[in-house]
């Protein structure tokens, strides 16, 4: 049970119960659904962008505790940031949680799921929200 | 307090005869551990685990006289086409087909299905018409026919269930009222909730409208006997892999005269009587349906895993599994928020559940590393996760060689996963 808690730790356990901008934002930007067809999670993210910055981000979905830990703690990450530097932060996500390196900085709470690295079947769970993140952006 | 992990659980009493520690021994994988803890495998109804008779059979079959079939005139030919056979006449005697010529070798059960929703399918269901199934079938006996419709312009119709997963059979008769219903298909055994449908009064009613009946037995095959003349269904499909056997075959029965007259699913060698490039005879039955070179290792695999699984004697292993079922089913119902999905009077040994507020991919992988298998997920079921308004669920599944401490520390594990949700 020990080790589980490095996958399971407090934050994730508390995104999961009472996950952040968990909402639809009525009109969006950017908006995409996310689905994972192995297990039918699914998510849709929507983006509130103006000249450049992420105003509003929020999620709708069902999912496991580390679908909807890691959709909550992106949408508080992302929040204000500029959307220039989100595929820097998609790209540094994704090598904390596929690959053993140290966390790159910026990631904030969200490094808590660096230990999904050892659960290769739930990697997906974890990139779900920002593979439909990043599709929003795309299809602009 | 008193909780409730404390009340001290009374191990089921058995009233069969069944040497569990020898059977057990049989089956090298059950040895293994998984992340440190020994393995409990409750994850049966997606694939079972093999006995070594079967991992013998096959390695002997490459180690001593491995060829291919129907074609040679040398010794390993005629050897390797002689236990290839031997394994048809096997499967028509453990399900009671009137011949040899009735058991068709397939992939699996989804090729069994494609292959009567192709050669049937395609040759007699015309715009208008319509194929009816159940709300409770697994993807490989959904789409195959939802494919056949969208080609032929005929209409798929749904059989509902009731919530504790039963069909609703005066539904199911009042959709075969219509007079356009050219085919019926449901599951034997439902692989998400485990319920056992009345194979044998749905094909009478269907057979009272002349309606040819194609039952999906993949989750039957090994928990129950099976008689295909006694349920007088038309064509009955099932997996190696469920029943001991190794993956990759499977079988489709067939009447003699239905298959007959259908059309072959796959064209090419072995299916042949004559070629000329005018025209080509095909060959008789099972050949017709059988074209390329089969999976002649694993049919000879699944041959010996049901000459084992008869030495144990299917009414054992159903008294086995039956007590298994009922002591989950307690055990499951001490643990608070837990929900079992499924409570059909008639049921196979598995058990579908959620837990309030826990996914069941976070029940599944906690358990993992407990070495717990299990399945979570939609089952390849999504309609019936739609019909209890859930996106999956958590399953366990049992076989012959599964024993109650297995079942005891799976609740113990749910418990611990509580605590850590709380
Ligand atoms: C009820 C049912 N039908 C069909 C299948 C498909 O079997 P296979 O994948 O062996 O073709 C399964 C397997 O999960 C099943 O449970």
């Amino acid at each position: 049970m020990n080790d589980l808690r490095d996958l399971y730790q407090e934050v994730i356990l508390d995104h999961n119960k009472r996950p952040r901008n968990f909402r639809i934002i009525s009109q969006p930007t950017h908006k995409a659904d996310g689905i994972n067809p192995l297990c039918g999670d699914q998510v849709s993210v929507y983006l509130d962008i103006r000249e450049g910055v992420i105003k509003d981000i929020a999620f709708q979905g069902a999912g496991c505790a580390i679908s909807s830990a890691s959709a909550s703690l992106m949408t508080e990450l992302l929040k204000g940031k500029d959307v220039n530097e989100v595929e820097y932060l998609f790209n540094s996500f994704h090598s904390v949680v596929t690959t053993d390196c140290d966390c790159p900085k910026g990631l904030g709470k969200l490094s808590v799921l660096a230990g999904i690295r050892d659960y290769p079947s739930r990697i997906k769970c974890a990139t779900l929200a920002w593979h439909a993140m990043r599709a929003a952006l795309e299809r602009s | 307090m008193h909780s409730m992990r404390e009340i001290p659980t009374m191990p089921p009493t058995r009233n069969y005869e069944l040497d569990l520690a020898h059977i057990r021994t049989q089956f090298p994988i059950l040895c293994r551990e998984v992340y440190g803890n020994s393995l409990v495998y409750l994850d049966n109804a997606a694939s079972m685990q093999k006995p070594l008779k079967v991992i013998k059979a096959i390695s002997d079959c490459y180690s001593n006289y491995y060829s291919n079939i129907h074609r040679g005139v040398h010794l390993l030919s005629t050897l390797s086409t002689a236990a290839y056979e031997r394994a048809r006449k096997i499967v028509q005697l453990f399900i009671n087909a009137s011949s040899m010529q009735e058991i068709i070798f397939t992939s699996g059960t989804t090729e069994s299905i494609n292959l009567v929703a192709s050669s049937l399918g395609g040759s007699t269901v015309k715009a208008g018409d319509e194929v009816v199934i159940t709300g409770m079938e697994h993807h490989s006996n959904i789409v195959p026919w939802q494919v056949l419709c969208e080609r032929t312009g005929a209409v798929l119709r749904v059989v509902p269930f009731n919530y504790r997963g039963e069909l609703i059979i005066h539904e199911y008769e009042r959709l075969l009222e219509s007079g356009r219903v050219k085919l019926v298909a449901f599951v034997h055994t439902s692989n998400a909730l485990g319920t056992i449908n009345p194979v044998k009064i749905l094909v009478e009613i269907a057979h009272a409208r002349d309606i040819p009946v194609l039952v999906d037995g993949a989750q039957a095959i090994a928990h129950s006997a099976v008689d295909v003349r006694e349920l007088d269904c038309d064509f009955y499909a099932f997996s190696g892999h469920k029943i001991y056997g190794p993956s990759g075959v499977g079988v489709l029965y067939g009447k003699r005269a239905l298959l007959e007259a259908m059309p072959p699913y796959q064209v090419g060698g072995d299916m042949i009587k004559i070629v000329t490039f005018e025209k080509t005879q095909y060959a008789e039955l099972p050949n017709k349906f059988e074209a390329g070179t089969p999976n002649i290792a694993g049919v000879i695999g699944l041959g010996v895993a049901l000459e084992w699984l008869q030495n144990i004697g299917i009414e054992i292993i159903k008294a086995h599994e039956q007590t298994l079922l009922e002591y989950t089913t307690d055990q499951l119902s001490r643990v608070p928020g837990l929900n079992i999905l499924g409570t059909a009077c008639e049921k196979a040994p598995l058990v579908a559940f959620t837990m309030k507020g826990i996914h069941p991919h976070d029940i599944g992988t906690i358990l993992d590393r407990e070495g717990i298998a299990i399945r979570a997920g939609h089952q390849c079921a999504q309609p019936t996760m739609e019909r209890y308004g859930v996106p999956a669920m958590a399953r366990v599944s049992f076989a012959i060689y599964n024993r109650h401490e297995e079942i005891d520390a799976l609740v113990k594990t749910l418990f611990k996963i509580k605590e850590l949700f709380k």
